[in-house]
């Protein structure tokens, strides 16, 4: 100890300096190498992009607005269509928010169970712990529309592939979330349950749940947000709901371009909606809880 | 006393009020959810769907993904028997040559011989003739000819629902093998376990050798030729996946980072705290939410128009979605920044452009990162997903071997390759944010 003080004294304020500033100069030029790594890849990435695509960025750009132009075009022409189109397309809209809400619950359920299953402490058999977070990853990263699709192939177009793909991703998405909560949560409710001689599931549910519901909620809404647009692209593919009215209206070219600028606006305006309600309801829930704790 | 007394007493009343909400919550929720699913179950047609199901198609699907089929065909017109691999003409064996359990007319004399295994056994006789001896059943025989039909003979009794005969066609399904027949060809269908011809292709000089040769032919030189070999596999085409995956991947690292290059400057103006003016600020607001609210879907439909299909189009879809997203996270992340920082860093005499970058960016890059790390790993699957809509990438490849119908086991490979990617990005972006922001998990 003595000695490190002494050793620490015996450094000149100029050799502080300078360590200093070599250790700066060695920081920035890591900086610089990296910075420069990173750019020599998005060039070169950019560049293979263009060179693999069918057409190429500088020769596109001009038509970047020509489709939306076209699309927009027509349906101002037949503006007084438009009440109609909405209103014959209000069902598939309904139908893609149906199987993002179904999904989403399904999945959240099932996330339930499975957050529990794998957080420790609360785990029902706690060797088991990683094979379920296991399953949880892989659900995770398979892509819906690969689900989807091979569904497609078996029980025929139609929501319920999409609902299944859909629920299986968020299962593992919220999974993770949620069991992210559960550790934040205190295990003293549940010494107390087990005391006076619950099982697992009156355990979790009057122990755990009471604690983490807020968070899980709003993970939830979060989720529910981005199934919107899952099942809308899953739509697009074949699996029902406004996706499908969508490719069938742009397939078909000029002549229904006003039907798709109808599925575009009632898409966007979804979209935005449901991102705004669920934005304050998440705010609410969070504001909420701080309220709460604050009275404590 | 009784001022006590009263207030007490609403005390109580509160307190049983919020306990009987409580406990309408707890009961009215699942009711709720389970009276929504029970709407969802009729609304979506669920009886109707599993009555409508296809489980022949479940079985093939699941058949295929871990065996191949053989087909032994012969065409009625000629007379010539070809053997092939899943039937396709990258897989056929060179004429004259067959597998061991098929023996060509020129060793047997006249018939052709095809043991399918467990006494299973089908003759291709002269003038189109074909038997299919099955041991517990008996022979059936068939005489195709373009004028009366395939004329098919069966033992006595009743047909059993493995056959299905008509007078242009007969259908034998086995659990050894297939047979088909029509008025033009004769094809019979052998399944083993595996992916066959994975490593290499029938005119490949290593198809068959053992490893340990393979293995020592490499060490004596041959290993650039054996490679080429393998990865110009014309069946699985390794080349081209690789290049497939790494395209996927591509789009996603373009698009995840070109939308946070040009998110991070816009932040600045949609942030309560730079923004220059408050008209500046709603403005840039909105063009995130429209960039956010038209979908990715919607972008790479408008961007595949103007670029074609291809990587670029899927990263730029994904670019422009996350510039929306990025832009309320960082500007979000940004109002969050500690001010006095930024004023000490004011008062050395700073100009603007310093004060932001040693008094605000050190500040939020953990934030940023984090996102910007999160959002990879999540745009892979996007970039898979945008691949299939507009063709590029290993999504490309996915749908089309699914819209062949038969290709089930090339399909596995896919979705294997593809949950591999995306689990490989997910350690990747992990570590990546451990390595760059210290072990701190998630921060948003």
């Amino acid at each position: 100890m003595t000695d490190a003080t002494l050793d620490d004294a015996t450094l000149t304020t100029a050799q502080i300096r300078r360590a200093y500033l070599a250790q700066t100069r060695r920081k920035r030029s890591y900086g610089a190498i990296l910075m420069g790594v990173f750019v020599v890849l998005m060039v070169a990435g950019f560049h293979t992009a263009d060179q693999r695509n069918a057409g190429g960025f500088w020769s596109g750009l001009h038509r970047f607005f020509d489709f939306p132009g076209e699309v927009l075009g027509e349906a101002a022409q037949k503006l007084a269509d438009m009440p109609a189109h909405l209103a014959t397309y209000a069902p598939a809209l309904l139908e893609t928010i149906n199987i993002a809400a179904a999904s989403t619950l399904i999945g959240a359920l099932l996330a339930a169970v499975l957050s529990l299953l794998s957080t420790r402490g609360m785990a029902r058999w706690p060797r088991l712990v990683p094979v379920f977070r296991r399953c949880m990853d892989i659900m995770r990263a398979v892509p819906e529309i690969v689900i989807a699709l091979v569904l497609i192939f078996v029980l025929g177009g139609g929501p319920v592939p999409a609902m299944i793909a859909i629920a299986i991703h968020t299962a593992g998405a919220l999974g993770k979330q949620f069991s992210e909560v559960n550790e934040n949560a205190s295990l003293k409710p549940l010494e107390g349950l087990e005391s006076v001689g619950a099982t697992w599931a009156q355990r979790m549910w009057l122990g755990v749940l009471p604690q983490v519901s807020p968070n899980w909620f709003s993970y939830g809404l979060m989720r529910f947000e981005i199934n919107i647009r899952a099942s809308a692209i899953l739509g697009f593919v074949g699996a029902g709901g406004i996706g499908y009215e969508l490719r069938n209206a742009i397939s078909w070219g000029k002549g229904k371009y006003d039907e798709a600028a109808a599925i575009f606006f009632m898409l966007f305006v979804t979209i935005v909606i449901v991102d705004q309600i669920s934005a304050k309801m998440r705010q609410q829930l969070t504001h909420g809880r701080q309220t709460k704790e604050q009275g404590q | 006393m009784t001022a006590t007394a009263t207030a007490l007493n609403v005390n109580k009343q509160t307190a049983r009020q919020l306990f009987a909400r409580k406990r309408m919550i707890n009961l009215g929720l699942p009711v709720l959810v389970a009276f929504y699913l029970g709407y969802i179950f009729f609304a979506f047609d669920v009886p109707g769907l599993l009555a409508r199901a296809d489980s022949e198609n479940a079985r093939t699907l699941v058949a295929d993904s871990y065996s191949y089929k053989t087909h032994v065909t012969r065409d009625n017109r000629s007379g010539d028997i070809s053997v092939a691999i899943e039937g396709e003409r990258k897989g056929s064996y060179p004429d004259g040559t067959a597998p061991a359990w098929v023996t060509l007319a020129p060793e047997t004399g006249g018939d052709t011989r095809i043991d399918l295994g467990t006494g299973h056994l089908v003759t291709l006789g002269a003038d189109n003739f074909v038997a299919f001896d099955i041991p517990g059943y008996g022979r059936i025989t068939a005489q195709p000819s373009r004028a009366r039909g395939v004329n098919a003979t069966f033992p006595d009794g009743p047909l059993p629902d493995w056959i299905n005969a008509s007078k242009n066609r007969l259908a034998v399904t086995t659990d050894a093998g297939r047979l088909s027949v029509t008025r033009n060809q004769t094809q019979v269908f052998k399944y083993a376990l595996g992916w066959e011809l994975f490593f290499f292709t029938l005119d490949s000089p290593y198809h068959g050798l053992p490893v340990s040769e393979v293995a020592a032919r490499a060490v004596s030189g041959e290993a650039a030729a054996i490679w080429a070999e393998f990865w110009n596999n014309k069946m699985w085409r390794h080349a081209d996946v690789a290049w497939a995956l790494f395209e996927t991947v591509l789009m996603a690292f373009l698009g995840t980072m070109g939308a946070a290059i040009v998110a991070l400057p816009m932040a600045f103006m949609a942030a309560r705290n730079f923004a220059p003016f408050v008209a500046l600020r709603f403005a840039v607001r909105r063009v995130f939410d429209f960039f956010r609210g038209v979908d990715a879907l919607i972008w790479t439909i408008i961007l595949s128009r103007a670029f074609g299909p291809g990587p670029l189009t899927g990263a730029l879809a994904i670019l422009i979605t996350d510039t929306g997203t990025f832009g309320k996270l960082f500007s979000e992340a940004l109002e969050n920044v500690d001010g006095k920082q930024i004023e000490g860093i004011q008062s050395t005499g700073a100009k603007p452009l310093q004060r932001y970058r040693f008094g605000v960016i050190p500040q939020i890059t953990p934030v940023l990162l984090s996102q910007v790390l999160y959002y990879l790993e999540s745009n892979t699957r996007s970039a898979t997903i945008i691949g299939a809509i507009t063709g590029g990438g290993i999504g490309l490849l996915l749908t089309q071997a699914m819209i062949t119908q038969k290709d089930w086991e090339e399909v596995t490979y896919y979705i294997s390759l593809v949950i591999l990617m995306v689990m490989a990005m997910d350690s990747l972006s992990g570590w990546l944010r451990g390595k760059l922001i210290g072990s701190r998990e998630d921060q948003h």
